[in-house]
């Protein structure tokens, strides 16, 4: 009777194991097939340089900053909105009507294809408010995208921190803010982190959303109203038309690479931040 | 802890002020959509001019032949951009052709067919033909691939080959000629039709009713599937756009079309 | 006094969220429902034929492939990424899940265009040479969006397995329960409402993906009737042809985004009282 269990544990083990391993392969072979077309592409006249020739020759500097603009204006915008709404939702109310209305709210949004929100970015912010093919136009689709994500994210790491911290700060004689602020978020910050990185990420990946609403001119952007392509879009381009699949790749690759970049950095801001609370 | 929030909330306003600058007059910006087929060439032309004319910006979108009619036509672009004729209701625009081009039908390179009729294309198409061994090829099924709806190279084709006939609804539909040809260059059962302009090496164009298409069956109309990729305007052009249409027209923009693969309008 | 205002504006936050779902809603099924209305719900619903210049508007194709796509990639993706989940929550050595955590949320960043570019470049073929048909199909949409999900799944999936607390862990570990019995008859139930969270938004995003689908489906007008035969789904045939965008066309594309807004609502409503009744 003794061994059964641990003869599962084993077996069981030994599954996810494989399970695992296999996921690993496949995300690593879409990696590595990028990496291995792209590295020759990654020259310094590439990434600083200007494209030519509709992008057949020449760099995608252009595509690097709208990128950079796009994603951080959505991000700006939407933390402050999703982290409030978790707040509100677990700490100051009960499961009611406007609880479940908010809710739904966030559910049904995370459940809206990009390509509507393609849609209501184009018509609400580039035809009716007047704001063209922009970054703005862009980064407010964005920020209504990734605002689930945060919300949701943020939710669960709220609702991790143990009622017992707030216990502490409310009997030290802190309001509700204060407790939220310098208890409950700052604890709450890893998960909330997770949230933030995903929307980042979705941000600098979407592409549907981003065509229609921040175009797919491959000028230089020199303000949030200016079109811009980003490197999204930039590699969906050059890789379906077929213009030129080396620096398609690059910008795959150099996607990839700034990704990891920023989740380097929210990791060691995290670290930093989250040892001062240990 | 407070201070990190504060200082996030405090950005918002900062960047967004950072961020902001003036937008470009009406005189020094041209906005230019509309189908797919055209715009790299679009594209093409508008980097040259604006390194001739420093200070102008002209930014092209895709969108589709229709998109970019009913662009120009509500006045959200400045020129609109087609790759099929202009239907009767659209009429009341002005158009430019600024370059030839063809509908080619493409197969893949080991595919030992090597031409076909009208006829028999539009039975491939609709679905009546469906095995390779009807055309004098390998037994094997035709996978047929067409573009999107809105797409002025579909549209063109529809005019010409399909006439009222509709397409197979198991074939593939791709929104660019770039994706059609990629696909025919890989599947050795495919056959797709894109723009002439984008024939390369990778993949085996068909004869047409015994015409194969070239420069010269193009501009001389023999071969069937010739079309014009036009430049639209709502009502005459202000300075900037008629600056920019003769440009496209002058021998130097139309070498630089030519060089890309494209025929002349004027040659 | 200070702590009303707090509390005002975190209101406000919280109705950001469903404003612009209003809106979205709104906008949507203000340029949409007049169509289906006009036609007849029974018609737009359940005809297969859709020939929009023609006047026919039948959706059922793009609805059934919908599905079929979705759950697909939930079956492939979410045991996939649950099972790395669970491994890297409980089994896996800590050095290893430090590296590798932050390594499948970078591919959470991989742009979609990418994964169904590289899935028309080797999956496509693949399944054409060894299984047959044209190889874009409901498999080739199903794997992609499947790998799509997983950093989802695992990531969040991952963060409420780690919530339980270790108390709980410790407690059962102490009475003589082997870590894998810990894992299945505890730490899995406690994670549950994270767990489904995670499942939900990969949903989401595989209901709602575009750009990969369109490249390895096939976007044919037919109703699949075996995984290797092409189809299309709502969200493609809303992205392939909205720049033909003219009056009854445009009204029919709309139209297709509130089936899609239905759906999804309808399901994320399913999975919350499935979510509340084991709770």
């Amino acid at each position: 009777m003794k061994r059964r269990p641990l003869t599962i544990q084993r077996l069981v083990w030994f599954l996810l194991a494989l399970l695992t391993l296999f996921t690993l392969t496949i995300l690593f072979f879409i990696i590595g097939y990028i990496t291995a077309k792209g590295v020759p592409t990654l020259t310094p006249e590439f990434l600083f340089g200007m494209p030519e020739r509709m992008g057949k020759e020449g760099g995608i500097l252009p595509t690097i900053v709208a990128t950079i603009y796009l994603a951080l204006l959505a991000i700006v915008i939407a933390t402050p909105l999703g982290v409030g709404t978790a707040v509100y939702l677990t700490e100051y109310t009960r499961e009611s009507a406007l609880t479940r209305i908010i809710r739904f709210g966030a559910d049904a949004l995370a459940g809206v294809p990009s390509i509507i929100f393609g849609l209501f970015g184009f018509i609400l912010f580039v035809i009716y408010l007047k704001m063209g093919w922009s970054i703005l136009a862009g980064s407010l689709t964005l920020a209504v995208m990734i605002l689930p994500t945060i919300i949701r994210t943020s939710e669960e790491a709220i609702r991790t921190v143990p009622y017992a911290y707030r216990e502490v700060s409310y009997s030290l004689g802190g309001t509700k803010s204060q407790t939220i602020l310098n208890v409950v978020l700052p604890n709450a910050l890893p998960g909330i982190l997770t949230g933030i990185i995903l929307g980042l990420g979705r941000s600098v990946a979407e592409t549907a959303a981003v065509i229609f609403t921040a175009g797919s001119s491959l000028r230089m952007p020199r303000s949030i109203f200016d079109p811009a392509r980003t490197m999204a879009v930039h590699f969906y381009i050059l890789a379906r038309e077929g213009i030129s699949m080396p620096r398609a790749y690059g910008t795959a690759l150099l996607l990839i690479i700034s990704i990891l970049v920023i989740n380097a950095f929210a990791y060691i801001l995290l670290f930093r931040l989250t040892r001062r609370f240990r | 802890m407070r201070n990190f929030i504060t200082i996030l909330f405090a950005l918002f306003p900062v960047i967004f002020i950072s961020f902001a600058g003036c937008r470009r007059s009406a005189e020094t910006s041209l906005t230019i959509a509309g189908s797919t087929s055209v715009q790299p060439f679009a594209e093409l032309l508008a980097e040259l001019y604006m390194q001739q004319h420093p200070g102008v910006e002209i930014n092209v979108q895709g969108g589709g032949s229709s998109a970019g009619i009913r662009a120009v036509q509500n006045c959200i672009c400045d020129i609109g951009m087609s790759s099929r004729p202009l239907t009767p209701e659209e009429q009341n625009l002005q158009q430019w052709t600024i370059a030839l081009d063809g509908i080619v039908l493409i197969v893949h390179k080991h595919n030992p067919v090597r031409n076909i009729t009208l006829e028999q294309l539009q039975d491939v198409f609709s679905g009546k033909i469906r095995n390779w061994r009807a055309l004098g090829g390998p037994d094997q099924k035709i996978t047929v691939i067409t573009r999107e709806e809105g797409s002025g190279t579909r549209g063109c084709f529809e005019e010409i080959v399909m006439h009222g006939a509709h397409f197979a609804a198991d074939a593939l539909v791709q929104d660019s000629n770039g994706a059609v040809r990629e696909i025919v260059a890989s599947d050795p059962s495919a056959i797709g039709y894109i723009s002439f302009g984008l024939v390369d090496e990778r993949v085996s164009a068909l004869a047409v009713n015994g015409i194969t298409p070239s420069e010269s069956t193009i501009v001389a109309h023999t071969y069937p599937l010739a079309r014009r990729f036009l430049f639209l305007t709502n009502g005459e052009p202000d300075a900037l756009a008629r600056s920019f249409l003769d440009f496209v027209l002058s021998p130097e923009g139309q070498k630089t079309l030519a060089d890309e693969g494209l025929i002349k309008a004027v040659p | 006094m200070r702590e009303k205002l707090f509390e005002k504006i975190l209101l406000l936050c919280a109705l950001s969220a469903v404003t612009a779902l209003f809106l979205i809603a709104l906008f949507i099924f203000y340029e949409g429902l007049p169509l289906i209305f006009r036609i007849g719900p029974a018609n737009f619903l359940f005809s297969s034929n859709w020939a929009p210049t023609r006047g026919h508007f039948g959706i059922l194709p793009m609805i059934v492939g919908s599905l079929q796509v979705t759950v697909l990639a939930l079956i492939l993706g979410g045991t996939l990424g649950l099972a790395c989940a669970m491994f890297l929550a409980e089994f896996a050595p800590r050095w290893s899940v430090r590296i590798l955590k932050p390594l499948i949320e970078l591919l959470a960043g991989i742009p979609s265009v990418v994964y169904g570019f590289i899935g028309v470049l080797v999956l496509v073929p693949l399944i054409r040479r060894t299984l047959g048909g044209p190889g874009f199909s409901v498999l080739a949409a199903g794997i992609i969006l499947g790998i799509m999900i997983l950093p989802t799944v695992i990531a969040i999936s991952l963060d409420a397995l780690n919530a339980v607390p270790l108390s709980y862990k410790e407690g059962s570990l102490a009475v003589g329960a082997t870590r894998w019995q810990t894992l299945y008859r505890l730490t899995l139930p406690a994670a549950k409402s994270g767990i489904i969270a995670s499942l939900i938004l990969a949903m989401g995003r595989a209901i709602g993906e575009t750009m990969a689908v369109i490249m390895v489906a096939g976007n044919a007008l037919i109703i699949p009737k075996s995984p290797l035969e092409p189809v299309r789904t709502l969200t493609s045939n809303i992205a392939l042809e909205m720049g033909y965008a003219s009056g009854t066309h445009q009204e029919a594309l709309f139209a297709t985004g509130v089936v899609l807004f239905i759906i999804v609502a309808l399901l994320n409503t399913f999975a919350l009282l499935a979510l509340r009744k084991k709770v």
